[in-house]
């Protein structure tokens, strides 16, 4: 299975989101330098590395969540389709919906699993009357593999449901605004091996409609699920490429060292 | 070789008996056992100070809802009540109350001859001290309202005397009686007559919660009805004020307001304005918005902004941190999808905060409900007899409040007065009461897990 994955190519060259010479900063901590990277469309790409080397403040980066913390300043440029996201003119709300995010820890709205899905939708106006939103909600669940475990029960909360089933919810949640790349912070990190497997399944599929970003801490879950791997230590984009080439012969000795286990 | 022991002691194999237990397990357990005991004693003497405290209140306030009152055919005799005959409003006006209350008297009088009650020493002309004084004037604003009852007989219910409602709840003894100019022990046995009779009895006393406070001589007649709309009147204010301007300002602070000194300066004061003691808000009050913005004296509009500014402290913090207590997840959640940051706070922050906020809210409101040191300042200690209007401009008229109208009656010489007070308390309570019920129940429909 993994010699198969490895093989698997990158079927576009599209470039979704390019980031150049990115910096951020926590207050006076640099915590991402220099940072190249480009996100192709109709890919996973992973982003993997030790604890606090910068993954997961990267991907909050591209889809500027990191506005919600005052001390963080982001310089560099971060472009999505040639936009500069950091541009003043740029709504950071706008682009979200552009860019959805899955969290690390399963979130969904302590509201009904049918209110979780149509939020995104309802704010931002994409439906029209009832009856496309329901269809909305009804193709969001079916592409996050939830609808068959959840169609009689719609209108029960949406933090009913095991942790599996919360995490696929709030991918549907997040697919639901029709976002052009979805960026995923460790998602399966709160999962059982059979949760894993099944988003790492709907990931897979995710991949025909979507630019998909995943941080994980998993190398073989980076390994099985993604095309492009970039591997960060310390705040540096130590090495980025196809993921079969970075887990079977990787070029910098560090790169190496990690998916073998020496440091992390 | 050995490997050493990590403790000297262990060395020394002091081990003994697990079913043993050693001095020093003992001396912990007996710590324990007195910090329990401690406890336990604590709370036995607080419960025990409010058994004492409600069986205090309640046993002199309950009276205060029963009232002695008599009922009997009164005769409005044309040729006093109305001499020019012509039932014009100003002629009927010139009727006094003590003309009313020779009517009263006569009828009584009349009432005692035909049931054949034996008047005893008590002469006819003193009847009317048996009645209540407020009865008189009751009668005449019925007559006032309605002249067509000229001269006809109506069965009139009267307040008693307040001794003779004192006789029946045990505070009017014949012995005091023989020392008290207002009744006399031959009254109280006429009274005892009547009862047997029928004429007299003791019923519940809705004027209690409806009526006007009434002079010092007339406890039997005081009421809290202009306390208690005074005091809703005041409770509205606070809350269309302070429930605003507190959530406003919280979730400002909370989620808006950038970090800084300014910010922190603003805080710190915030949590001291919680401390201040209310008296302070009432000098505040009585120099702005009577003697600054000329707002009229003893009115629940001031009472109401008074409270206002005593209250916003109290749902700021509590309000705070309820927001502040709302997962950090669900605010990334909401701003994941594209929620502006006001979405995120409607949408989803406030309503998971909002038990708490209704909490702080009412408890707030309640501590406002109670407080009688500010409303002193402004003037809503005056004696209120004319009931405030309807809202608005009623919110400008005079009112009572109801813990100033409690601290009012205390201070009334009376004995009347303090069943009338203790009487005030409970329903001072029982308004404390359903508030916290008020917020049990809305902190349980709203209170959401996630």
């Amino acid at each position: 299975m993994k010699d198969q994955r490895l093989e698997t190519r990158v079927d576009t060259q599209t470039i979704k989101i390019e980031a150049r010479k990115a910096q951020v900063y926590y207050g006076t901590n640099h915590a991402i330098i220099d940072v190249d990277v480009d996100i192709m469309d109709k890919t996973v790409t992973a982003f993997i590395g030790p604890s606090g080397c910068g993954k997961s403040t990267f991907l909050r980066c591209l889809n500027r969540m990191n506005d919600t913390i005052p001390s963080c300043r982001v310089e560099g440029s971060i472009t999505l389709e040639g936009e500069n996201i950091y541009d003043p003119r740029v709504d950071p709300v706008q682009l979200r919906a552009r860019i959805g995010m899955v969290f690390q820890k399963p979130n969904p709205f302590p509201k009904s699993i049918y209110d979780n899905v149509a939020y995104g939708p309802k704010i931002h106006g994409l439906t029209r009357n009832k009856a496309e939103l329901d269809e909305v909600v009804e193709t969001c669940l079916r592409k996050a593999a939830l609808w068959n475990e959840v169609k009689d029960r719609l209108q029960s909360p949406g933090t009913g449901l095991s942790g599996g089933q919360q995490q696929r919810l709030c991918i549907a949640r997040a697919i639901a605004t029709s976002p052009e790349v979805l960026l995923m912070d460790e998602p399966c990190s709160a999962l059982d091996p059979i949760a894993t497997a099944q988003v790492e399944e709907l990931i897979d599929e995710l991949r025909s409609q979507f630019s998909v970003v995943i941080v994980t801490h998993s190398m073989q879950q980076a390994a099985r699920v993604s095309q492009r791997t970039a591997f960060f230590h310390l705040g540096y984009l130590v090495e980025f490429g196809e993921t079969g080439q970075i887990f079977t012969n990787p070029k910098d000795p560090r790169t190496e060292s990690y998916i073998s286990g020496r440091i992390g | 070789m050995t490997a050493r022991p990590l403790n000297p002691r262990a060395a020394l194999d002091t081990r003994e008996s697990l079913l043993v237990q050693d001095p020093r397990t003992k001396a912990r357990n007996a710590t324990e056992k007195r910090f329990r005991a401690y406890g336990l004693t604590a709370i036995v003497v607080a419960l025990l100070a409010l058994v004492w405290l409600l069986v205090s209140i309640f046993g002199n306030g309950l009276p205060a809802f029963r009232q002695t009152f008599m009922t009997f055919p009164v005769t409005l005799d044309a040729a006093l009540l109305d001499k020019g005959g012509k039932r014009d409003p100003a002629d009927l006006a010139k009727a006094t109350t003590f003309t009313y209350g020779k009517v009263l008297a006569t009828s009584l009088g009349a009432e005692v001859t035909a049931k054949g009650i034996d008047l005893g020493a008590v002469q006819p002309k003193d009847l009317i001290k048996m009645i209540s004084e407020e009865s008189p004037a009751t009668l005449r604003n019925l007559v006032l309202a309605d002249p067509s009852l000229i001269g006809t007989t109506i069965d009139f219910t009267v307040l008693a005397s307040g001794r003779i409602d004192g006789y029946y709840k045990g505070r009017v003894t014949m012995e005091s009686a023989a020392l008290d100019k207002n009744i006399s022990p031959d009254q109280l046995a006429l009274a005892d007559r009547l009862k047997t009779a029928g004429v007299l009895g003791m019923k519940f006393n809705a004027g209690f919660l409806t009526m006007p406070d009434a002079s010092d001589k007339r406890p039997e007649a005081a009421g809290l009805g202009v306390a208690i709309v005074g005091s809703l009147y005041m409770m509205f204010v606070v809350l269309i004020l302070a429930l605003p301007i507190g959530v406003a300002t919280s979730v400002y602070l909370e989620e808006f307001a950038p970090q800084n000194k300014f910010t922190d300066l603003i805080e710190v004061n915030i949590a001291n304005l919680a401390a201040v003691p209310s008296i302070v808000y009432g000098i505040l009050g009585l120099a702005i918005f009577i003697n600054f913005a000329g707002l009229p004296q003893s009115a629940p509009i001031v009472g109401g902004l008074v409270l206002t500014l005593m209250t916003l402290p109290r749902i700021i913090i509590p309000t705070r941190a309820a927001l502040k207590a709302v997962p950090p997840s669900i605010r990334d959640a909401a701003l994941g999808v594209g929620a502006s940051r006001l979405q995120t706070i409607t949408h989803h922050v406030l309503p998971l905060a909002m038990p708490g906020i209704l909490t702080g809210t009412i408890i707030g409101l309640a501590q406002a409900l109670g407080e009688t040191a500010p409303l002193l300042l402004i003037g809503m200690v005056a004696f209120v007899r004319d009931f405030p209007g309807a809202p608005p401009d009623g919110l400008f008229d005079p009112a009572a409040a109801l813990p100033v109208q409690i601290y009012n009656w205390t201070q009334r010489g009376d004995p009347g007065f303090v069943e009338r007070a203790s009487g005030a308390i409970i329903v001072l309570l029982v308004f404390l009461i359903a508030m916290n019920a008020v917020a049990i129940y809305f902190r349980r429909k709203f209170e959401r897990r996630w």
